[in-house]
């Protein structure tokens, strides 16, 4: 199970972006959260990805509830949960190849051994071709990164999968090969969705079920 | 020397013209090509052809990479130093002014008569185009002095009517741009852009990030600012968007436009007739959500005959030459034109 219990978060703590806010996700269940923009799903997504500490309120990732965020989360928390965001350029290191893109939670987590079976499997999964693994993220399209920072987040084999808007850039092609991805690694793995975003026919044609956000949170001021 | 001005061309083909009506923009076998280290080029935009009218939407579609982008800044005269560009894009003469080639004007004509006066451009990226230091009230006001010398006493009331004009909540002009969600910047960008008052809009990916409801109403902004009588050319990947507010729609793969048609043809029936639009159609989630196969090609190693060919389910050995374009589409098995 992944939990937010009663979660409050922002960036000011006098003035939170969001209050209480509340979701539970089954193990293997995928999830739409369906929200405005600017409503503050990009911040509840990166608290349930470890990445943003809330002000209030309880996470808790397969019964272990989670008391460090960011590099103060424990390693197994950390790499149970893989996350990829809207905006590719902005979390691709711009001095690494796909390749080592792909491969840089193995090596964050002593496990570079593993890298060139993972990286290979991801990028034939990702449809990651021809010398794309050997260029930096200035080098590819939007698309062809995006594809490479989906490969990363499956990396490590997480248990829970956390994106946000992942598609949102990118063509109804590249959207619908994304998905697709996703959903075979799901498939093999029984891994856990949260996918944030606005776009409703998408959310509802990808996942079991989606969540509005008003009926999740409450506004912060 | 490189002449400032051209007249406009007086040839044109049946294939680019919607109408009767004289173009605001005029774009003629526009190709730009990009010089690599050793020798490599890259082919980004090859031969595109079309004309845009007063009161008239062309949306660009297409994938991530395909050269739209890059289309625009050509128009802009924004292309990197190593860019070489031909062919024409000649925006036509109003009030006075003098027919410009935006490919071979100055750059000192660009920057004092045509961005911003002749063309608003509403960028791909709002949050890293506005000023980060400066509030978006303070830039509407410098924005208004510069393009429309509203005098100071009438700044307060011009400021406010032009966030107005994009759905910018006034209550939000003195913050900064990283203060803004993704959509509020957008908007911010789009009423710096509509301040000038040109006669031909172009807005770079103007609805990504925003949430439904908001492409809507951005969508249909834009739509009014095209029914005032401005032209617009919207670059998008969003479908649904260009379903939204444009007239015409022009497909493009691998920097070149594979199909120009009308958009109620293109989204309604009977559909696109050239196999790469069919399929982008096709990919959406409320059709069959089912990507195209592979990936682009590279731009700087286009095969020599048709790009699509690889991930075609329609190909040929006909295919091995590349299709001319004709009659809207570039295809050499597309779909039977609409019977009248
Ligand atoms: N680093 C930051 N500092 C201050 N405020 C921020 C910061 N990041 C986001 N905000 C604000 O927090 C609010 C929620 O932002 P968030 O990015 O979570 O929204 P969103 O729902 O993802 O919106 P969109 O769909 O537009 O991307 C917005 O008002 C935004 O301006
Ligand atoms: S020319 Fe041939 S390969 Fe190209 S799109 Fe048409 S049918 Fe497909
Ligand atoms: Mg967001």
């Amino acid at each position: 199970m992944l939990e937010l219990d009663a979660v409050t978060a922002g960036y000011d703590r006098r003035a939170p972006v969001f209050r209480a806010a509340s979701l539970t996700l089954a193990p293997g269940e995928s999830v739409g959260l369906l929200g405005p923009s600017g409503c503050g799903k990009s911040t509840l997504a990166r608290v349930a990805a470890l990445l943003h500490r809330p002000d209030a309120g309880r996470v808790t990732v397969d019964g272990e509830p989670v008391r460090g965020w960011r590099h103060r989360a424990p390693r197994r928390l950390r790499t149970a949960i893989g996350v990829v965001f809207q905006q590719p350029r902005l979390s691709a290191d711009p001095r690494l190849t796909l390749h080592d893109l792909i491969a840089e939670p193995l090596r964050a987590t002593g496990r570079r051994t593993e890298a060139p079976e993972r990286v290979a499997a991801l990028a034939a999964a990702t449809g990651l071709t021809g010398d794309l693994l050997t260029r930096r993220p200035h080098e590819v399209s939007d698309g062809q990164l995006q594809r490479a920072c989906l490969a990363r987040a499956l990396v490590l084999r997480p248990r829970w999968l956390v994106c946000d808007e992942m598609t949102a850039m990118l063509d109804a092609s590249t959207t619908a090969a994304l998905v697709a991805a996703v959903e075979e690694y799901r498939a093999e793995h029984g891994a856990g969705l949260l996918a944030v975003g606005h776009d409703r026919v998408l959310l509802e044609r990808w996942c079991d079920r989606t969540v509005e956000w008003a009926g999740c949170a409450e506004p912060g001021t | 020397m490189k002449p400032d001005t051209v007249k406009p061309d007086a040839a044109t083909s049946d294939a680019v013209r919607p109408g009767a009506v004289a173009p605001v923009l005029s774009v003629r076998e526009l190709s730009v090509r990009f010089r690599m280290r050793g020798g490599r080029h890259i082919a980004a935009v090859t031969g595109a052809s079309f004309d845009l009218a007063a009161g008239e939407c062309l949306a660009l579609v297409g994938e991530s990479g395909c050269g739209k982008s890059v289309l625009a800044s050509a128009l802009l005269g924004l292309l990197p130093g190593n860019a070489q560009t031909a062919g024409s894009a000649v925006i036509e003469g109003t009030g006075g002014t003098d027919a410009v080639d935006l490919l071979t004007a100055s750059e000192r004509t660009l920057a004092r008569t045509v961005r911003g006066r002749r063309i608003g451009l509403i960028p791909q990226s709002p949050a890293a185009h506005l000023t980060p230091v400066r509030t978006i009230r303070a830039q509407l006001a410098e924005t208004l002095r510069a393009l429309d010398r509203t005098p100071r006493s009438a700044l307060p009331a011009a400021v406010t009517a032009a966030a107005d004009r994009a759905a910018f909540p006034t209550g939000l002009l003195d913050r900064y741009p990283h203060e803004l969600s993704g959509g509020l910047a957008q908007r911010a960008a789009t009423a710096l852009a509509l301040v000038g008052d040109a006669p031909l809009l172009l807005a770079d990916e103007p609805t990504t990030g925003l949430d439904r409801d908001l492409v809507h109403r951005t969508a249909d902004e834009l739509r009014r600012h095209t029914d005032d009588g401005r032209a617009l050319l919207t670059i998008t990947h969003d479908l649904a968007a260009a379903e939204r507010i444009a007239d015409r729609v022009a497909v493009m793969y691998a920097g070149r436009i594979v199909e120009l048609t009308d958009a109620a043809a293109f989204f309604g029936a009977p559909g696109p007739r050239h196999p790469y639009a069919r399929g982008l159609l096709a990919a959406l989630p409320e059709r069959d959500f089912r990507p195209i196969p592979g990936l682009p090609p590279e731009l700087g190693d286009l095969p020599t005959g048709c790009a699509f060919a690889p991930r075609c389910p329609r190909a040929t050995d006909r295919c091995a030459t590349a299709p001319d374009f004709a009659d809207g589409v570039a295809c050499h098995h597309a779909e039977e034109p609409a019977r009248a």
